[in-house]
């Protein structure tokens, strides 16, 4: 079929130019010299005036990193990483922290605004409240319609402006970077800081452990219902930064938060490693969502110089009746090595994954969930969508299993794949445990091609090809999308598009 | 507004020919009722006219409005004014109909140059026609024909024409799975789109939906030709007498 062709034609138009996001800023940088030992170890630490237990911390972490290999299991292939060709701190170089955003360096918040993401930080700090939902299209209805966003913006490695941070005190509520956290709450980061991802977990986290240099810490008091979502930005700049953050969010008994993370990266022409790693606590009765949108630099025609993800993120329930949920929605790198993961240590407690996964071009995704039912009671659901095309490879990777004592476990889990085009792939890789002869485990999955009938149809009304792709894809992603705050559910829908185009001959 | 000449096409997968020099004129303001056995050419000409690209045109051409539309892909003449309601109408999941319909108007109107419909127009418009189809507007929040039996399936491919406004409206077999009530409702919505600057082309195999939409021409196909032409008595002479006496006069 010419089709085919064409396709090959389509997708190699897609370039850095066709990446929106792709764009370098220029503001002075203050960095380590490259490579890791524990010299730079004790740099970054001295950097963040860390007390020497946190030095101690990162520096047991280095010396078991150095002992481990790369894990080769998923279906992800790229060039060895040269972990000594790396920069592992570059901080932006301003006077300490500004306190509000008068203060930050304009170039930064032009970054920002180029960047079209609903950040809004202006109306936020004049107190404009963007409750007025008939502005948005079609609101789904699971939404949250408060519209107040604090935003903790990670300007590569250094959280540079913290909105919102009075009223949320007011709450009881904690909200800064885990530098600070760290200076200012050691008791809260020593009993949390490793307790869901250990320092031995795997060679990534192990690395994060380290030569972490910021990321974002959330404390919810007892019984605190969080005022406003909390978000944060994190973005890639300096060249050949590896960026490690290290999110740690912490919901006491009775308590609940939302959490927003998204992202864009400005091009470049190496890869770019990020392995960050995030730790969520929930204890008795508590909830924490978590919600992603990803779409860092996929690569140019040939692939090269896209980013590299490999996030270890991990979710404890540690108490009874707690939930967490993740949803994410993950467009960009060239690799992402990704599974949120929920441990369901207490009885009643029920963990959530709700995944979107879009690639296209020469993009390698290997992500999914596992969700550990070690209480009594506990419950999971697993939705996951993958869509791929040009020539990428789509990959759902998910493991459930109920240990002994996991009476009556439940488990949901759907697995969607969507092709575009006959060049790329789907992948479905579930893994299934049962030790506990109480469990319920379901598994749908279920992979097709967007169907000529159907795209013929959308475009008979007079809806542009590449259109109705999207709208075809966005309407494979509903129950996923819907799931999202409604400020990341409008973006991500367009960002869905985004990553498709040129994806159809 | 549409001419076909000597049209020739043919499946592209595996080379079969369908159409055979088909010759037909459909005017502004006329109904031209497209009647024919089955496996006569029906549907395809519906596809072939809509622009679906599992088959090609090896000969011929066809005009609207005086110009070729065979370069022209699917959406590309649904702008200019061309509509298919469907014989099987395409279930898409997870799109509400209410979406799909504000993204295809604004779409075609993004098209034209015009601005994007303002919500409480676009409510407004959707409310009135799917009133007149007797349409319950909790309907229009499913998605689009999911779960729709046949004849809710028509009702919103008639909604979706009386929205986009088209100049060349084509039926295909719509009277195809209803009954009775919905038939008329169907039939109702299609009259009321009667008008002199548009050409509607009603595909059938029975007459019955004839009886509700009077057309001013008759076309008999057959074997991917227009093998007889005539007026509504023509729709008439097939139901008492059946294909087989055309057919016999025509070989």
């Amino acid at each position: 079929m010419p089709a085919v062709q064409d396709t090959i034609d389509r997708v190699r138009k897609i370039d850095v130019d066709q990446y929106k996001y792709g764009f370098q800023t220029e503001i002075a940088m203050d960095k380590a010299p490259k490579g890791l030992s524990e010299d730079i170890i004790r740099f970054i630490s001295a950097k963040k005036d860390e007390p020497s237990w946190m030095l101690e911390w990162r520096l047991e972490a280095y010396r078991r990193w150095v002992t481990l290999d790369e894990p080769k299991w998923a279906r992800v292939h790229y060039p060895k990483i040269d972990f000594q060709d790396l920069y592992y701190y570059a901080a932006p170089k301003s006077t300490p922290g500004p306190t509000s955003l008068s203060d930050v360096d304009p170039e930064l918040l032009r970054v920002y605004e180029k960047l079209g993401i609903p950040l809004k930080e202006q109306e936020i700090l004049a107190g404009v409240q963007k409750t007025d939902a008939s502005e948005l299209e079609e609101p789904s209805d699971n939404v949250y319609k408060s519209g107040r966003v604090a935003v903790d913006a990670v300007f590569d490695s250094v959280s540079v402006v913290t909105t919102f941070k009075k009223e949320l005190a007011q709450a009881g509520v904690i909200f800064c970077s885990i530098s600070e956290a760290i200076r200012e709450h050691p008791e809260l980061v020593k009993k949390y800081l490793g307790s869901v991802v250990p320092t031995s977990d795997n060679f990534y986290a192990t690395l994060n452990s380290a030569v972490f240099t910021d990321g974002s810490f959330v404390f919810v008091p007892k019984g605190v219902r969080c005022p406003m979502e909390l978000s944060t930005y994190f973005r890639m700049n300096e060249k050949n930064t590896g960026q490690f953050e290290r999110t740690l969010i912490i919901a006491e008994e009775g308590a609940y938060v939302s959490y927003l993370e998204g992202c864009t990266a400005p091009q470049r022409d190496e890869n770019q490693l990020h392995a960050a790693v995030v730790e969520l606590i929930a204890l008795d009765d508590a909830e924490i969502k978590y919600s992603t949108v990803q779409n860092w630099y996929p690569g140019d025609a040939e692939g090269k110089g896209g980013i590299y993800n490999f996030v270890t993120k991990r979710g404890d329930c540690r108490g009874h009746r707690s939930k967490i949920s993740w949803t994410q929605v993950e467009t960009g790198s060239a690799i992402t090595w990704k599974y949120p993961s929920c441990i369901l240590r207490g009885d009643d407690s029920s963990g959530e994954f709700y995944s979107i996964a879009v690639s296209n071009g020469y993009q390698q995704v290997d992500s999914g969930t596992k969700m550990i039912h070690l209480g009594k009671n506990t419950s999971s659901r697993i939705i996951s969508k993958g869509i791929a095309a040009g020539l990428s490879q789509n990959t759902y990777r998910g493991q459930v299993s109920a240990h002994r004592k996991a009476t009556n476990a439940r488990n949901f889990t759907n697995c969607d794949s969507l092709l575009i085009g006959d060049q790329c792939g789907a992948h479905t890789v579930p893994y299934m445990e049962a030790k506990n002869a109480t469990a319920k485990f379901e598994h749908e999955a279920t992979t097709s091609k967007i169907s000529e009938d159907q795209k013929f149809y959308v475009m008979q009304r007079g809806i542009p090809e590449e259109e109705a792709i999207a709208l075809i894809v966005n309407g494979f992603v509903k129950d996923v999308i819907q799931q999202l705050p409604m400020e990341f559910a409008v973006e991500a829908q367009k960002l869905i598009g985004i990553s498709l185009e040129g994806s159809v001959g | 507004m549409l001419e076909i000449k000597n049209l020739h096409a043919r499946i592209v997968d595996d080379g079969t020919e369908i159409i055979r020099g088909l010759n037909l004129t459909v005017k502004a303001g006329e109904v031209a009722a497209i009647m024919g056995p089955n496996g006569s050419g029906k549907s395809t000409l519906s596809y072939i006219l809509a622009g679906r690209e599992d088959y090609e045109v090896t000969e011929g051409d066809i005009l609207y409005n005086g110009q070729s539309i065979l370069e022209m892909d699917p959406a590309e003449r649904a702008t200019s004014g061309i509509f298919l309601a469907f014989q099987y109408p395409m279930e898409i999941p997870g799109v509400a109909t209410m979406e799909f319909l504000k993204v295809a108007m604004n779409e075609q109107r993004k098209a034209r140059g015009e601005e994007p419909l303002k919500i409480p127009e676009f409510l407004k418009r959707v409310k009135d026609a799917a009133a007149s189809l007797n349409m319950d507007m909790a309907m229009l929040k499913r998605p689009l024909n999911v779960g729709f039996s046949g004849g809710e399936k028509k009702r919103a491919e008639i909604l979706q024409m009386k929205l986009l406004e088209p100049n060349l409206c084509v039926l295909d077999e719509t009277d195809s799975g209803l009954d009775i009530d919905a038939l008329k409702i169907v039939s109702d919505g299609v009259n009321a789109l009667r008008s002199p600057d548009r050409a509607i082309v009603i595909i059938t195999h029975y007459q019955r939906l004839l009886q509700h939409i009077e057309p001013d021409t008759v076309h008999v196909l057959y074997r991917g030709q227009v093998i007889k032409s005539g007026d509504k008595s023509l729709a008439l002479d097939l139901e008492a007498n059946g294909y087989a006496g055309v057919i016999g006069q025509a070989a």
